[in-house]
């Protein structure tokens, strides 16, 4: 989204957009692409949202950034949207003010937001970890059926591998600021690589036996300015050797367009085959 | 606990009474948080307590570990009211019963160490001298897996699941019998979050304890519980033994919320969901609370109030369907 607040920046490395480079695009490059190419949903919907604006003047404003309409066009789409994401009373609620929605018609209303320009991708952060079960479905199941509808590509950002379980085709898993796995869903909830998966899965409660005692990862997440030399997640794991306190592991390509990084990966039968250039 | 309930009046608020000057008329309003909650703990028993945000389970926790008093109804604490309690007894009941808070930031003093935090109450009741703080607060910072060196620490300098072991250890330097855990594994990471429930069973069999166990996350009611009481909007609407309930719930919100629980079980899942919000406990609905969402509501639901009845050994639920049917 390039929102890194300075003095942080994108050090090295490169983000393709439908082949497009978005690494060192100036300002008026990356506004072209934000809220239009790429949409970014919140856990706080108040992230997007102005609390002193009504809904319609903000959805106006999101339209009129990115291409010229006349305000009539542009507010049939902006009621519309909110009648997609299953707001009842569209063409009321536009006249509100967020303050004036639940937790959870909020959320909605920054979705309507986000699709109003039909992005090619929409960015999740955490968008239902606020909201409670009921609710959280009710979520899902919109923006499930609206990417399908759309074609939209969906980056959910979640701690909730049920969700993920649920929702995603396919998944990666970062610890300490890496991915340390990717893969197809199936793949890695099934047969996990990297022994941080391995851990996570089994810690839920949910796959546990009741009344037993969980699988837990011992110790807790690093701070990111003080990394371990070798592997990050080798103060924690079972599996470590000498070689991952003294040597960061490669990231290693299996079949079925999976990476782990990992020197012992689990999953025999998924030999190794090759490395990737990083 | 029989016939509890719980109401809020909020008064009216500075632009209500400057409005009400201007003739409108804003009256206080009441938020019936708990109605008429009969519940029964059995020592040595887990109860989870389940249900979405503002349906009571805090209220409810909070009059168990006697923070509030009940509007109506009665506590009984080993089959005594705790009215009727002389002022020796109600001590002991309410050092008895503690209650461990979701946020350990927010509930614990940023200006103590962590000797002062744990031992401060135990202190003042006279459970310990104050010389032996040091060797007490190491016994219980063991105990809840903390290493006692770090007694001298503020809170700021442990992590949040240290932070979450500390909140433990300071509830169970008063010898506590009774836990009530209000949501306090929520903020944590799911790999830590399984150190503390391990901690919290570990605990449960050393020191013979009897929890209740509020949360709306229902993979960790399930693995804790025995026993599960589900609330919607104030009220009880389903009790079973835990694992029954999971395998079939006889409520329709308790059906609702089971199949609304994502799992990894479940691949590329069509999410849906039952319709509508929760309303508002200031302005409950008429009749059975829940009927506006409910998939199998019939007339009746909206006009006569389900009451909690038995419908198997051990089981409770207030749905028409079970007494006669909606139509
Ligand atoms: N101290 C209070 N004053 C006024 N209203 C309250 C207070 N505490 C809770 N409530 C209200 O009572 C209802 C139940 O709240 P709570 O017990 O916290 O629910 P839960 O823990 O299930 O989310 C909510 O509507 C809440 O806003
Ligand atoms: S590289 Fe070593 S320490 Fe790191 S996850 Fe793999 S086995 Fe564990
Ligand atoms: S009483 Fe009626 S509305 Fe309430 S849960 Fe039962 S069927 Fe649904
Ligand atoms: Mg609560």
């Amino acid at each position: 989204m390039g929102l890194v607040d300075p003095p942080g920046r994108i050090v090295s490395g490169s983000i393709k957009l439908g082949g497009k480079e978005l690494v060192g695009l100036d300002d008026q490059g990356m506004r072209a692409i934000r809220g239009k190419e790429i949409s970014m949903i919140f856990q706080d919907p108040m992230m997007t949202l102005n609390p002193v604006l009504r809904i319609d003047t903000q959805m106006i404003e999101a339209i009129d950034a990115h291409e010229k309409t006349s305000k009539k066009a542009a507010l049939a789409r902006a009621q519309q949207a909110l009648e997609k994401v299953g707001i009842p009373a569209a063409a009321d609620r536009l006249k509100a003010y967020p303050h004036q929605f639940s937790g959870g018609m909020r959320q909605r209303v920054a979705i309507a937001i986000a699709l109003l320009n039909n992005p090619s991708l929409i960015i999740a952060d955490e968008p239902t970890t606020a909201l409670d079960v009921t609710i959280q479905s009710q979520i899902l199941a919109k923006m499930q059926e609206l990417c399908a509808d759309s074609g939209t590509a969906l980056i959910w950002i979640t701690h909730d591998l049920t969700v993920v379980a649920g929702l995603a085709h396919r998944v990666a898993v970062m610890y300490a600021g890496r991915l340390v796995e990717t893969g197809f869903v199936d793949d890695v909830l099934d047969h996990p690589l990297h022994p941080y998966t391995r851990g996570l899965l089994r810690s839920l409660p949910s796959e546990g036996i009741p009344g037993q005692p969980l699988e837990q990862i011992p110790g807790m997440t690093p701070s990111l300015g003080r990394l371990p030399p070798g592997c990050a997640f080798a103060p924690r794991c079972r599996n470590a050797t000498e070689i991952c306190h003294r040597s960061s592991p490669e990231g290693t390509v299996f079949p079925n367009q999976r990476l782990a990084r990992c020197h012992h990966p689990f999953d025999s039968v998924a030999q190794p085959v090759g490395l990737t250039e990083r | 606990m029989q016939g509890i309930s719980k109401r809020f009046t909020t008064p009216v608020d500075l632009a209500g009474r400057l409005a009400n000057l201007l003739g409108a008329n804003h009256q206080p309003q009441t938020v019936h948080a708990v109605s008429d909650v009969n519940l029964a703990v059995i020592p040595g028993e887990v109860v989870g307590l389940v249900g979405e945000s503002g349906c009571g389970k805090s209220t409810l926790g909070r009059m168990v570990a006697g923070i509030y008093e009940p509007t109506e109804g009665k506590i009984s604490y080993q089959g005594k009211d705790m009215r009727l309690m002389t002022q020796t007894e109600a001590r002991q009941a309410s050092l008895s019963v503690q209650m461990i808070f979701q946020d350990p930031m927010s509930s614990l003093n940023p200006r103590m160490r962590v000797i002062d935090i744990v031992s401060e109450a135990p202190v003042y009741h006279g459970i310990i001298e104050s010389a032996e703080r040091g060797d007490y607060v190491a016994t219980i910072l063991k105990k809840v897996g903390l290493d006692p060196v770090f007694m001298q620490r503020y809170p700021h300098q442990f992590s949040g699941g240290q932070r979450a072991r500390i909140g433990i250890a300071r509830a169970l330097a008063v010898n506590p019998k009774f836990l009530v855990c209000d949501e306090s594994v929520a903020a944590l990471d799911v790999s830590i979050q399984a150190q503390v429930l391990n901690l919290f069973m570990l605990l449960r069999q050393e020191l013979n304890l009897t929890y209740l166990f509020i949360s709306h996350d229902l993979g960790v009611v399930r693995h804790l519980s025995d026993r599960v009481v589900i609330m919607y909007l104030g009220c009880v609407v389903e009790t079973a033994p835990a694992a029954e309930l999971f395998d079939a719930p006889n409520h329709p919100y308790s059906q609702a919320l089971l199949e609304n629980v994502p799992t990894l079980k479940l691949r590329h899942k069509r999410f849906s969901s039952i319709k509508g919000e929760i309303p508002s406990p200031m302005n409950p609905p008429t009749g059975c609370h829940f009927h506006p969402r409910c998939p199998k509501a019939g007339p009746r639901c909206s006009v006569e109030q389900p009451v909690l009845r038995p419908i198997s050994t051990g089981r409770q639920s207030a749905c028409h369907l079970n007494d006669g049917g909606v139509g």
